[in-house]
């Protein structure tokens, strides 16, 4: 009743402010630096934030929308699988995240073999008999239980579950502090605030971004497979089709993990007929042969003998791909595809990681690995900052972050915006180059080493 | 390629109403204080702490001299191993800022743990940087005073003496390095940055800015103010401090960089060390 007659008094907007304060019994927090998102990227950026000497007297707090989802160490192999380029798992060694995955399950690649439906061209990327190995396959699942498991060994670091944030209040001219609000009411502030929230970043919008996007009218088709025969399983293969490339991961010498890149209509078809019908689909997309060109035919076998003769011709010997015997029951599930790419990195307060800043077709398995690429580079530079003696959102060592990434993923992801147009097409005149030039990356090993070397 | 410039802080202040603010108040030193400056202080605090209003050169010097100062104390050994690659590698060190102005530099040293005493003959800029440590909870102890004063009280208190874009304001630069030395605890450090006196930095530095950019107007410039490497090691050796390091610096007027180089005709860098 009081407070009623209060709030038809003068002042009545003045106290509504602060009754609202109070009623929400709002706690406001400060941090040094505020990781909005919990994903691979998010968590992967809280523990090496908390790793970095030079960073140690620095409060940080990651903020996930969703509750945390402890490793059960389940029997059944989730279908979200993503692979690990070297530099990766490198980060997560030296995190020392490495060896619970370790001690559960991932999968080494050691050759990664990519071919055209639509001509005999092919090329493979490492060796199945050496040692070396290119890529790991692990769930998204297990990395993200390795990463929250060894966050919590980082004194400094905060975790949140359930905790979605409203609104981000980044600083203005004069301002330094950027403020924080989740759906609860609560409110934080930070210095630094780090976007790791994902494709639809609300980080990246509240800084207004320029973004360059767009859809590939394709989805991702994924599902856990049982292959037919039991056998050493170390290649993950990739053909190119006409509506959008097919890859196998290896998962265990009897499973392997399927993304599978095709138009909106045909995800959709897959998804609703009975598993035999799609696991026939699914044989016919890898091994039946696409009609091609006649010119394509001759031009690809004149060129391999051409090759040969100049003696730079592939002495591995081609492998067959594995044939699929049936999906694990409910396995199946389609992504929407699409590129996008932030212009700025960051700004006053704030920087943008992972998928936030940038998103790339799966046909290279690229997304996360640029994604933990920033996170070593964003921590080393933070640390950088904090050693000089400037404060940790200081905008000229930010830049340097913006300038190296940027470098780096815009290259990357113009060579896998380039495959993807090379191969979504069926033109003979391109269908031609491609396997030329396929043909000439398998002949020549200097090229393929700095394929590989930037692809890691 | 480096379109570097000598880089003078007066080139770039003496434009602007900081300027002009520092400059009434060093010639009337005690008189009484007018009611427009007053006024300005708020603005003259955002503009010297304005990352890209006209002390960004020191803004941006900062990478270069911190960097400098932290590892000159570490290859003295000065610096705990426990320390070393952590947020305060110079914790329990105390460095005297000479001439630290608003305090760019003091705040940074401090950040990295050092206890800072900074000093600045003006009250006014010390002021400023009063108010701007204590909005950034930095313990920093500043003092308006001459150096030569503050050495007889400080004799033999300091791990290490900074004097960063200071000496070439400096007439009087035997009393200064005596007193800078005075501070010293034995084996104590000494950084020194400022402007070489040859025809480059003559030439970059006051013909160039004052007659080609006309950034400053002409007659600005005191080029007999600015000291040779040489006559600078001297002046140390008289103080029985010798100098370790000596390394060119340039600075990049588009980029607003400063890098090291090994050209130490224009701007430089000392680190010098006092024997026991
Ligand atoms: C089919 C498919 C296959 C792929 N295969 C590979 C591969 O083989 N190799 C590879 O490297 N990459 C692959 N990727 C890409 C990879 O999955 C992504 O790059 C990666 O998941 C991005 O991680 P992230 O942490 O940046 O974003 P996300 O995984 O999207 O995480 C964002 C997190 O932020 C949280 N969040 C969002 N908004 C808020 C908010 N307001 N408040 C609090 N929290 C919030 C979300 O809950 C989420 O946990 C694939 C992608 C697809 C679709």
């Amino acid at each position: 009743m009081l407070i009623k007659n209060l709030f038809k008094s003068k002042n009545s907007k003045l106290l509504q402010v602060t009754f609202r304060f109070y009623s929400k019994g709002t706690v406001s927090k400060h941090y040094d630096v505020v990781i909005a998102g919990g994903g691979m990227v998010g968590t992967s950026l809280a523990c090496t934030l908390g790793k970095n000497t030079k960073l140690r007297e620095k409060r940080v707090l990651l903020l996930e929308a969703c509750p945390n989802k402890a490793w059960g160490n389940p029997e059944k192999y989730s279908n979200r699988v993503v692979s690990i380029n070297p530099s990766s798992q490198k980060l997560f060694s030296d995190l020392g995240a490495w060896k619970f995955i370790e001690k559960h399950r991932f999968a080494p690649v050691k050759q990664l073999q990519v071919w055209d439906a639509l001509s005999d061209a092919s090329v493979t990327f490492g060796n199945a008999e050496s040692q070396e190995i290119v890529s790991y396959i692990v769930e998204n699942d297990l990395l993200l239980a390795a990463l929250t498991e060894e966050v919590k060994n980082c004194d400094n670091v905060n975790v949140l579950y359930n905790a979605k944030v409203t609104k981000y209040g980044l600083p203005d001219y004069e301002g330094n502090i950027v403020n924080i609000t989740l759906d609860n009411g609560d409110e934080y502030t930070c210095d630094l605030l780090l976007g790791c929230d994902g494709v639809n970043s609300s980080v990246r919008k509240s800084m207004q971004a320029d973004y360059v996007s767009w859809s590939y009218n394709q989805m991702g088709v994924v599902a856990t497979l049982k292959l037919k025969e039991c056998m050493k399983n170390e290649i993950a293969w990739q053909r190119f089709l006409p509506n959008g490339p097919v890859a196998l991961l290896p998962l265990t010498d009897e499973l392997s993990s399927l993304v599978w890149s095709t138009s909106p209509e045909e995800a959709r078809r897959l998804l609703s007929v009975t598993e035999e019908e799609f696991v026939e689909a699914l044989n016919k997309a890898i091994w039946s042969k696409y009609s091609s060109s006649i010119i394509v035919q001759q031009a690809t076998s004149i060129f391999d003998t051409f090759l040969r003769v100049l003696n730079c011709s592939k002495s591995e010997k081609n492998n067959v791909p594995p044939t699929v015997k049936s999906i694990e029951p409910n396995s199946r599930a389609a992504f929407p595809l699409g590129f996008g790419h932030s212009s700025q990195y960051i700004g006053k307060g704030v920087a943008l990681v992972g998928d936030a800043a940038h998103r790339v077709h799966p046909l290279a398995g690229q997304g996360v690995n640029l994604g933990f690429g920033d996170v070593a580079c964003l921590s080393n530079t933070l640390g950088e900052a904090v050693y000089d003696g400037s404060t940790i959102n200081d905008l000229s060592y930010l830049r340097n972050y913006e300038k190296d990434r940027q470098r780096h993923n815009i290259v990357t992801m113009a060579g896998i915006e380039g495959l993807h147009r090379l191969y979504n097409t069926d033109l003979t005149p391109i269908v031609l180059l491609r396997s030329l030039g396929l043909q000439a990356t398998q002949a020549l090993e200097p090229l393929k080493r700095a394929i590989v070397s930037q692809a890691s | 390629m480096h379109f570097g410039i000598a880089f003078d802080m007066s080139i770039v202040l003496r434009r602007t109403p900081l300027w002009s603010c520092l400059h009434k108040s060093l010639s009337s030193i005690g008189a009484t204080v007018d009611k427009q400056e007053i006024e300005n202080f708020e603005k003259i605090t955002d503009e010297w702490w304005s990352q890209f209003g006209p002390t960004k050169g020191l803004h941006s010097l900062n990478k270069l001299r911190v960097p400098f100062v932290r590892d000159g104390l570490v290859n003295e050994g000065v610096v705990s191993k426990e320390y070393l690659n952590t947020s305060a590698p110079l914790k329990g060190l105390s460095i005297l800022d000479v001439g630290c102005g608003g305090g760019i530099l003091s705040e940074s040293l401090s950040r990295l743990g050092a206890n800072v005493t900074g000093i600045d003959a003006n009250s006014r800029i010390i002021d400023v940087a009063k108010k701007h440590a204590e909005k950034n909870c930095l313990q920093i102890n500043y003092c308006s005073t001459a150096i030569e004063d503050h050495s007889q009280q400080y004799n033999g208190c300091y791990d290490a003496v900074v004097a960063s874009e200071i000496v070439e304001h400096v007439t009087e630069k035997d009393k200064f390095v005596e007193a800078c030395a005075r501070c010293l605890k034995p084996c104590g450090s000494i950084f020194i940055t400022t402007i070489n006196k040859t025809f480059w930095a003559n030439l970059l530095a006051v013909y160039v800015t004052e007659n080609i950019l006309e950034v400053v107007p002409r007659g600005t410039h005191q080029v007999e103010k600015f000291i040779a490497p040489h006559k600078l090691q001297r002046l140390l050796e008289d103080n029985n401090i010798r100098a370790k390091l000596i390394h060119g610096m340039v600075y990049n007027i588009v980029t607003n960089r400063w890098s090291w180089c090994s050209n130490i005709s224009i701007n430089y860098a000392l680190h010098g060390v006092k024997l026991k």
